[in-house]
């Protein structure tokens, strides 16, 4: 029994399955971040389109279906809580929240501004719905077990999120935080890793192939799983099944599309920190527009 | 001190649950395993992983909680410097990091462990306040008012015993230095272990040179008591500073950037000359780098030449 309710307010009943309306209405939420992704970052002159692009639809999903949380009320308590840990993505979290109504959509033209709340990197400081600033790799999935640890001990019933990129995992303090995150059995914490294989200077198994990543994390004790990430139903699924995880931390490994949207930016390195030019952003547009 | 941070963190906690620990391997040492016994549920270590021990604080932190973490001073700062950076002082965390094990007294275990740049690498630090206390009583006070001050906190701690310099647990209040001694001539400024010894030179330099010297204990190195550093040089015109640490960043660093931009006088600064420890005894330590009371005075005596 399924019930089309908003997925911004108390716990309901929710049927595994999205539904086609849902889906296309995802799509849709989906294509105007991506508008807004690269409008806000043609208009800095700067940012990481990429590893933006990549992570749109894992966003949709947590903030549209799968977390509890208020747009009007930042601080709620009993929110899930998502942490950004590859922050340079901000755009893609920012495209989110802004149209959720965290802050006005206006604030985009002035992302990486002075006077503007969105910084280049996400910062709690001066963006409502950014729980911890992040930018220098590798330290979002501590601060995550930290939170975790925290909303245990409150007896607050919330799940905490944490969206690795992959050339972070490459960060040995990740795998500290790998380490305690088993050893303190953070069933309350959910990974998502932004399997797009691709970092700056090179695709990830150019520069530090992380080969076998499943296995690694599975031998230090994570629960782990798979699923498509660009795909709004394979990601649910995943997000529900980590939920079933008792006694472990569980990590999904979303296999995603550097710069996924805009096909002369699909797969390709260098687009992990320019941003588009004019001519760029109207070609780009033009695709996303024109899109079912 | 630590004997009476990690008493004083048990009490703590008895009032307040928010209040968690943290250690990275070290919780005997630096005396956060009692807290631990006490409180199991709140107590978290993280083995040697400094930089997740840090990134852990800031997390329990963004949950409510309040974090004390201790380590080794050079463990504390160096490893996650970073760290502290950006998921303590730039989020703006309510982290208290209390290391033991600062400055040269560390001994016999050498350099490696000797930390001189501790209170250098967290002063450079926005939004961090730095703390240094002069002995046991004063240490109890400083914890008391590190619980309930909002925002990053260093604390710096030496591994042994000091000797007293408050007869009772003092008040204390952050940024507020305190005058132990008034002076014409000189006045020392010192922190932690050398506020004893700043003492003992001011009373030897009184019987052997008739010098009136002042001492000030200026345990909050950040954010630093500025009036009183004024007050002491206009006073007396020749200040001489002293710790347990490198000349370079520290206390006396701190008091000369007061100094050279608003009374510029003349003034020494007494630490270690930018070079690494050895092992050894912590007292032959302390007197093979001139963090004695031989050395203080010498230098006391120059400056008041040079007025």
């Amino acid at each position: 029994m399924k019930a089309e309710v908003s997925p911004l307010t108390d716990k309901v009943e929710r049927s595994p399955r999205l539904t086609p309306q849902e889906v296309a209405r995802f799509r849709e939420i989906a294509r105007v971040a991506r508008v807004d992704i690269l409008t806000m970052l043609c208009g800095a002159g700067s940012g990481h389109t990429g590893g933006s692009l990549s992570i749109v639809e894992l966003l949709i999903v947590l903030f549209y279906k799968k977390m509890r949380h208020r747009p009007v009320q930042p601080d709620w308590p009993d929110r899930d809580k998502l942490i950004l840990s590859k922050g340079h993505a901000a755009p893609a979290l920012y495209a989110v929240l802004g149209r959720l109504g965290y802050f006005p959509a206006e604030e985009f033209c002035r992302l990486r501004k002075v006077g503007g709340i969105l910084q280049g990197h996400v910062d709690c400081l001066t963006t409502p719905g950014v729980e911890t600033s992040t930018g220098s790799l590798g330290q979002g999935l501590s601060q995550a077990n930290g939170l975790a640890l925290a909303e245990r001990l409150s007896g607050r019933p919330t799940k905490v999120y944490v969206i690795l990129g992959d050339g972070e995992v490459e960060a040995g303090q990740i795998w500290e935080a790998a380490m305690t995150a088993h050893h303190y059995r953070l069933d309350n914490l959910c990974a998502l890793l932004d399997w797009n294989n691709y970092q700056i200077d090179g695709s990830v198994d150019f520069v530090k192939s992380l080969s076998p990543l499943n296995e690694k994390w599975a031998s230090f004790g994570w629960h782990v799983l798979k699923c498509d990430g660009h795909d709004f139903q394979s990601i649910y699924s995943a997000l529900l099944e980590a939920d079933e995880v008792k006694g472990k931390p569980t990590i999904i490994i979303a296999r995603t599309i550097k710069g996924k949207g805009v096909s002369f930016m699909e797969h390709r390195v260098e687009w992990h920190g320019i941003a588009p030019n004019a001519e760029e952003l109207e070609r780009a547009l033009a695709e996303l527009r024109g899109g079912a | 001190m630590r004997d009476a941070y990690g008493r004083t963190l048990v009490e703590l906690g008895e009032a307040n649950e928010d209040i968690v620990a943290l250690s990275a391997d070290l919780s005997e040492s630096t005396r956060v395993a009692e807290f631990g016994k006490r409180f199991p549920d709140r107590f978290f270590n993280l083995g040697v992983a400094e930089q997740d021990l840090i990134g852990t604080a800031s997390g329990l932190a963004l949950g409510g909680k309040i974090p004390f973490v201790s380590t080794f001073a050079i463990f504390a700062t160096g490893r996650p410097w970073e760290q502290i950076r950006q998921s303590v002082c730039l989020c703006n965390r309510n982290v208290k990091i209390v290391a033991t094990h600062g400055g040269i007294t560390v001994g016999e275990d050498g350099a490696s462990h000797q930390s001189l740049e501790d209170i250098a690498l967290m002063r450079v630090l926005p939004r961090m306040t730095v703390i240094v206390p002069a002995d046991a009583a004063e240490t109890a006070a400083a914890t008391r008012a590190v619980a309930s001050h909002v925002g990053p906190v260093y604390m710096r701690l030496p591994r042994g015993k000091s000797p007293a310099v408050f007869a009772k647990e003092p008040r204390f209040e952050i940024g507020k230095s305190t005058l132990l001694r008034g002076g014409r001539d000189a006045t020392v400024i010192a922190a932690g272990l050398m506020v004893h010894e700043a003492m003992e030179a001011a009373a030897l330099l009184e019987r052997e040179d008739g010098l009136q010297v002042g001492v000030i204990n200026m345990a909050t190195v950040k954010p630093i008591d500025v009036d009183a550093i004024l007050m002491a040089a206009s006073r007396c015109g020749a200040i001489v500073t002293a710790e347990e640490h490198s000349v370079i960043g520290g206390l006396g660093s701190a008091v000369a950037e007061v100094l050279g931009e608003n009374f510029p006088i003349p003034m020494k600064r007494i630490g270690v000359e930018d070079r690494f420890g050895i092992s050894g005894r912590p007292e032959e330590l302390l007197k093979h780098f001139g963090l004695w009371r031989d050395n203080i005075a010498r230098w006391v005596r120059d400056v008041v030449k040079r007025k």
